[in-house]
């Protein structure tokens, strides 16, 4: 019995946060892979295009709650998606259009590519503190739960609850439908292949006539559909703050590089390393502990490794002992 | 390869992989089609006539009025000592290369102001002497990937490439990247097939692979060029390449040495000497 509260307490506050977070990260770490394998750089401006992307779906769910128009349990953030993807796909084709396309056409280093980059994401960063201010919103409407404590411990009679909220099974159900879409237009369509050739060979590619500004456009649109997902998504189980998803670079990039860039496979495990290690890390194992072990060796302190406020610290870490020790990352992905 | 003068073109010496990533990026400029014309005559299938140029707008020329011609049924084969620009010369009939002079007519029409895309969707196939397929595709996605530029059934088509290279056909759902060089090979020239080209440019095919595995590319060769398609092929092994010749350039610095048949090369005597070795 024990056992089975320290599980539930385990679950509750380690495991179903953690796959959220994991599946938000994946999501993330795919667009940030996905550019490395085809446009060859890493996007700077990544956290603050999923800040873009998830501004527009916010100022649509205003909009549709001020007309009435809500998803009933579910949040309305969830029918303005669909809209904010459209409008965040203009947003990048816009940009690339306006500042990739020209570096690609001089056959520009990767390099060149990153420092560009870096200055979109400073006016992306601008734009949205701009439209939405730099302060914290929350745009999460609908049931709050699907299951709560109180509703876990009535129905099973055990002392410790399980609470699953709305935005966290939305989080899991959409990243795991996106994904299967992602790899089965990577693996079985003409598209995906094509882009999957143009990666590993741009001049064979153009040999074989595939269009490589067409494979570019499809890369963007799909990223944009994947930052967009995932920064809804954290805004409704977390909330939505321009700095917070500047900062969700770095456990992004960590995911992408764990798992080896370039392989779409490796940014989902290295997203659920990142998530699970920041949040155990960071966790108060007192509980637990207390349920798991004997009285007498009953932890009296929190047993927290490290305070939340160096969460980002984890991916730190982790990003450097990979770079040491396992640069190509757990799936080898192209990186040295 | 150098930057060509263009800052961009300059990481100034970072290599860093977790933020760059270099694997499979292009060197084929990207640039747009002018328009083709048709020219009146009698001209050969393909051919690449008086040209001259080098890389980059401003790069030294490498080809002095050079040319190159194939018609179908026909094996051509391009020769030459190490330097004398065969690669080059291959690549300015493919419109990788900035010409100042000289024209490249294809089936009687002018195409040298085509990009090398469009040309492939005129009917060029080129198989590149290096990097020649995709590693992480496998074989038959490969041959997918040669079909690109075609919207009908390609089914035929690839059962045709598999009765050439019947080894693919065994290993079609492996990667190409963990084949054999000679296979490889066989992936290369049969990815370029599948787009039914008008005209086959191979650029030193047999380059690093077995002379067993090599006479058998050859064989094929042969054979792809008794179906009546022009094939057109750098070699480095002169001696068995002209054998199977029936054109021979022979290139000494960019220009035109010795033209003929594939046997009269070989019985040439100042060909023998200046570089067949005797």
């Amino acid at each position: 019995m024990e056992i089975l509260n320290a599980f539930l307490v385990l679950a509750n506050f380690v495991l179903i946060p953690a796959i959220t977070y994991g599946s938000q990260l994946a999501l993330g770490a795919l667009g940030v892979t996905m550019i490395y394998g085809i446009l060859r750089f890493s996007n700077f401006a990544h956290g603050d295009s999923m800040a873009v992307g998830t501004m527009v779906a916010i100022l649509l769910t205003w909009w549709f709650q001020s007309m009435g128009i809500t998803a009933g349990p579910l949040p309305t953030a969830l029918l303005a998606l669909p809209f904010a993807i459209v409008v965040t796909i203009g947003v990048l084709l816009g940009t690339d259009r306006l500042v990739f396309r020209f570096y690609r056409r001089q056959k520009a280093k990767p390099i060149i590519l990153v420092m560009a980059s870096l200055g979109v994401m400073f006016v992306y960063n601008g734009l949205v503190r701009f439209v939405l201010g730099p302060d914290e919103h929350r745009f999460a409407d609908g049931d709050r739960f699907i299951i709560s404590v109180p509703d876990f411990k009535a129905l099973t009679g055990l002392p410790e609850g399980v609470a699953i909220r709305t935005t966290q099974g939305i989080t899991v159900i959409t990243a795991v439908i996106v994904v299967a879409a992602l790899f089965w237009f990577l693996g079985r369509t003409r598209t995906g292949k094509s882009m999957r050739a143009y990666s590993d060979n741009e001049d064979l590619a153009l040999l074989s006539g595939i269009n490589p500004e067409r494979v570019v456009m499809y890369t963007w649109m799909i990223v944009a559909g994947l930052i967009t997902i995932a920064g809804v998504l954290y805004g409704l189980d977390k909330s939505f703050k321009p700095f917070t998803y500047f900062q969700l670079l770095l456990p992004i990039f960590a995911s992408a590089i764990v798992g080896g860039l370039g392989s779409p496979l490796g940014a989902i495990a290295g997203g659920f390393i990142i998530a699970f290690s920041e949040v155990t890390i960071t966790y108060a194992w007192k509980r637990v502990l207390t349920y798991a072990l004997p009285d007498e060796l009953a932890p009296s302190g929190l047993v927290q490794l490290l305070s939340t406020d160096y969460k980002f610290a984890v991916s730190f870490m982790i990003l450097v002992i990979v770079l040491l020790f396992r640069p190509t990352g757990i799936f080898r992905g192209k990186s040295v | 390869m150098s930057n060509g003068g263009n800052p961009y073109r300059d990481d100034r010496g970072n290599k860093d992989r977790s933020i760059t990533n270099p694997h499979g990026s292009g060197e084929i400029p990207l640039r747009d089609s002018g328009k083709t014309s048709r020219v009146e005559g009698e001209s050969p299938f393909l051919i690449g006539e008086n040209m001259t140029g080098g890389y980059g707008r401003n790069g030294p020329d490498i080809l002095h009025d050079c040319t190159i011609a194939v018609n179908p049924g026909e094996i051509a084969v391009i020769v030459g000592p190490n330097g004398a620009g065969k690669s080059t010369a291959m690549k300015a009939v493919f419109g990788m290369l900035d010409m100042r002079e000289g024209r490249v007519l294809l089936d009687g029409e002018d195409i040298s102001a085509l990009s090398p895309q469009d040309r492939v969707a005129k009917g060029m196939g080129f198989v590149p002497q290096t990097n020649n397929i995709f590693t992480s595709l496998t074989v038959e996605e490969n041959l997918e990937m040669g079909a690109f530029i075609r919207h009908d059934d390609i089914s035929d088509t690839m059962e045709q490439v598999y009765d050439l290279f019947p080894i693919l056909k065994e290993k079609r759902h492996q990667a190409a990247g963990e084949l054999s060089g000679g296979q490889r090979q066989q992936v290369a020239v049969g990815r370029s097939l599948m787009t039914r080209p008008k005209v086959l440019m191979l650029d030193e095919p047999t380059a690093g692979v077995s002379p067993i595995v090599m006479d058998e590319l050859f064989d094929r060769i042969i054979e792809v060029a008794r179906t009546g398609l022009p094939v057109l092929m750098v070699e480095q092994n002169a001696r068995q390449a002209l054998g199977i010749a029936d054109r021979g350039f022979v290139l000494v610095q960019g220009r035109n040495g010795h033209t003929g048949t594939g046997k009269e090369l070989l019985a040439d005597p100042e060909v023998r000497a200046s570089f067949l070795g005797g």
